[in-house]
């Protein structure tokens, strides 16, 4: 346990010190890591805790950063609190309804309710041009922090200070949130519906109403890491909510482990990284992460977590 | 007006003859595996890609223009090597969760989709004008090229032809024998991994056949497989999963209302579908021929 501290510890004094050192072109990275982590960790709520694997995640990440867009063009909203909270609530509002149908269902066909759920918004996001821009998405107007205005800061300067600290911050947040969420009686239940539904249902927990709350507080971390991407490109596009972007989010939750707490966001780092790696030599960065799953599912299905820790934060 | 109807009602038909082969591919391979090949899509982009490369090819070997519809034929089954490669892969998870299986045919699609990238380029391939080399007829007034025709009798024909393997003859006897109780056909002296490599060849190549066969209509672009499989997928789920007159009944009305929303409401388009397969998904999961679902 104690072990297991030091290395949370060293790995955010590292975050924090990171801008420091490193060329903002990294630093910048990891503002996508942060959003990406976020999502991950909402997303492996469901999958790792719960046993229920989306291929629609990225809807709710595309509703979180269209929230961004349209409260900053449209409506005049800067404050980045605000559009946290508001990507929270709209995710967590369209994933009641939706997730009030999908977990009536497990297993393959709840994968591909949540792929039909997420392609409808997204062919929704490219039809309705008028409103949401199509295929050119929506432009993210920089965004004040914590009642700050900072319109008159360079952008790599509001970037790599400002808004690093500030998505790091939130990231900080939303992992305490979720480790006492899946420390708490609620989460052992989610673990016991993963494990043996029937058995779980036998004993007296509601299946249905636990797998709907895992979905809805998972849409709500996939908004708000939605939401928290979109100053950083300053953009959005229906690219978001399009199907194989669920994929890639599944793919960093197993390339980290889903079957450990930190695995997912491990995962995200990791993704983010290689891929600009990879993309930086040949151009066929698919080919390679392709391989890279495949791999990972036939012969680590744990993910890279297995090879490091085992016990503390285990989702098992 | 008529003639309007006409076109619409035949480029939705020819369209959901094309889709068949491709969400009959993933029928087949579900209904005996269990799995749900996520990579079928790719097949199809590889399956247009090649037909493209072989009709060149033919054509600068001095085929006749008027043939090329026999080189395409030949690529799309010439694909049928990928099949085994992708089985062999996949047998590494068959006893595993299906997410994995899932996963692992997201993998292949990742793979698939830069090796088209990577062996033809990333601007669009087409056979150029070979289109409308057989010319046009005039059907109630609409202009329909001989091609779209040619090629809902192809998939017809096949349909016609799967339906026959599947009931007459003993390879399709196993098929069904599998596909109802995977441990009874074991014990009673299936070789299971003989008929896993077959079936999943079989849906290989359908999904190659049925790219080789749309492109001439159109353009091959390697993003084609991640958005041909979300109609395949909506296809299988509005007739029913693993069921054969599903995959037809679906291809059917994706295909046709897809067409009438692009010529009436081009909004709609995919989101109509979209819609369609939720309330299928909702109000019956087995879809419209299928079982009962898990």
């Amino acid at each position: 346990m104690t072990a297991a501290r030091v290395v949370v510890g060293a790995a955010v004094a590292a975050v924090l010190a990171y801008p420091l050192a490193a060329s903002p072109y990294y630093a910048t990275h990891m503002l996508m890591f942060f959003g990406y982590a976020i999502i991950v960790l909402g997303l492996n709520l469901l999958f790792g805790y719960t046993g229920l694997l989306s291929f629609g995640h990225s809807l709710f990440v595309a509703l979180g950063a269209y929230a961004a867009a349209f409260l900053t063009s449209h409506f005049g909203v800067r404050s980045m609190e605000l559009i946290l909270v508001v990507a929270a609530v709209a995710g967590a509002a369209v994933a009641a309804p939706v997730g009030a149908l999908c977990v009536r269902y497990a297993r393959i066909y709840f994968a591909m309710l949540t792929l039909a759920f997420a392609m409808l918004f997204h062919s929704f996001l490219m039809k309705f041009y008028h409103v949401t821009g199509g295929d050119e998405g929506m432009r993210v107007l920089r965004p004040s922090l914590l009642g700050w205005d900072l319109a008159a800061v360079p952008k790599i300067q509001f970037l790599t200070v400002h808004y690093y600290y500030y998505a790091s911050a939130v990231l900080l947040i939303a992992a305490v949130v979720m480790w006492r969420i899946v420390g708490s009686p609620f989460g052992l239940c989610l673990r016991s519906i993963r494990e043996n539904p029937e058995k779980a249902a036998s004993l007296g927990v509601s299946v249905a109403r636990h797998r709907w709350a895992a979905f809805v507080i998972s849409a709500a971390y996939a908004a708000v890491g939605g939401a928290l991407l979109a100053p950083t490109t300053g953009q959005v596009d229906p690219s978001l909510a399009y199907w194989t972007h669920s994929g890639n989010m599944v793919f960093m939750t197993l390339l980290g482990g889903f079957s450990h707490f930190f695995g997912p966001a491990l995962g995200a780092l990791v993704f983010i990284h290689l891929q600009d790696q990879v993309m930086s030599l040949i151009p066929y960065w698919r080919l390679v992460f392709g391989a890279i799953l495949a791999a990972i599912v036939i012969f680590a299905p744990g993910g890279l977590m297995s090879f490091v820790a085992r016990s503390p934060g285990s989702a098992t | 007006m008529v003639a309007d109807a006409t076109n619409i009602l035949l480029s939705g038909v020819f369209h959901a003859a094309i889709l068949f082969l491709v969400a009959a591919g993933l029928q087949v391979v579900f209904g005996v595996q269990r799995i749900f090949n996520l990579a079928c899509g790719s097949f199809y982009a590889l399956g247009a890609y090649f037909g493209v490369s072989c009709v060149r090819w033919a054509l600068d070997a001095g085929l006749p223009p008027g043939l090329f519809i026999l080189p395409l034929i030949a690529g799309g089954l010439a694909l049928a090597v990928v099949g085994p490669v992708v089985e062999r892969l996949l047998r590494f998870v068959y006893d595993r969760d299906e997410a994995f299986q899932l996963l692992l045919t997201f993998a292949v699609v990742l793979m698939l989709e830069d090796v088209t990238r990577l062996v033809w380029g990333t601007s669009p391939v087409s056979t150029g004008g070979l289109y409308l080399i057989y010319g046009n007829v005039r059907l109630l007034g609409a202009q329909v090229p001989v091609y779209n025709l040619l090629v809902i009798g192809a998939s017809l024909a096949i349909a016609v032809l799967i339906g026959f393997v599947l009931t007459r003859t003993r390879f399709g006897r196993i098929i069904r024998a599998t596909a109802e109780n995977r441990e009874m056909s074991e014990a009673v002296g299936v070789d299971m991994r003989r008929v896993y490599t077959r079936v999943f060849t079989l849906g290989t190549v359908l999904g190659t056949l049925g790219g080789a066969l749309v492109i001439p209509s159109t353009a091959a672009m390697s993003e084609m497989g991640v958005e041909l499989i979300v109609e395949a997928f909506a296809v299988v789920v509005i007739g029913g999963l693993g069921s054969m007159r599903g995959a037809a009944a679906g291809a059917l009305t994706v295909g046709v209302l897809r067409a009438i929303a692009i010529a009436t409401y081009p909004e709609l388009e995919m989101l109509l579908i979209y819609l369609i397969v939720i309330a299928v998904l909702v109000f019956r999961p087995r879809g419209l021929f299928g079982e009962a679902a898990a």
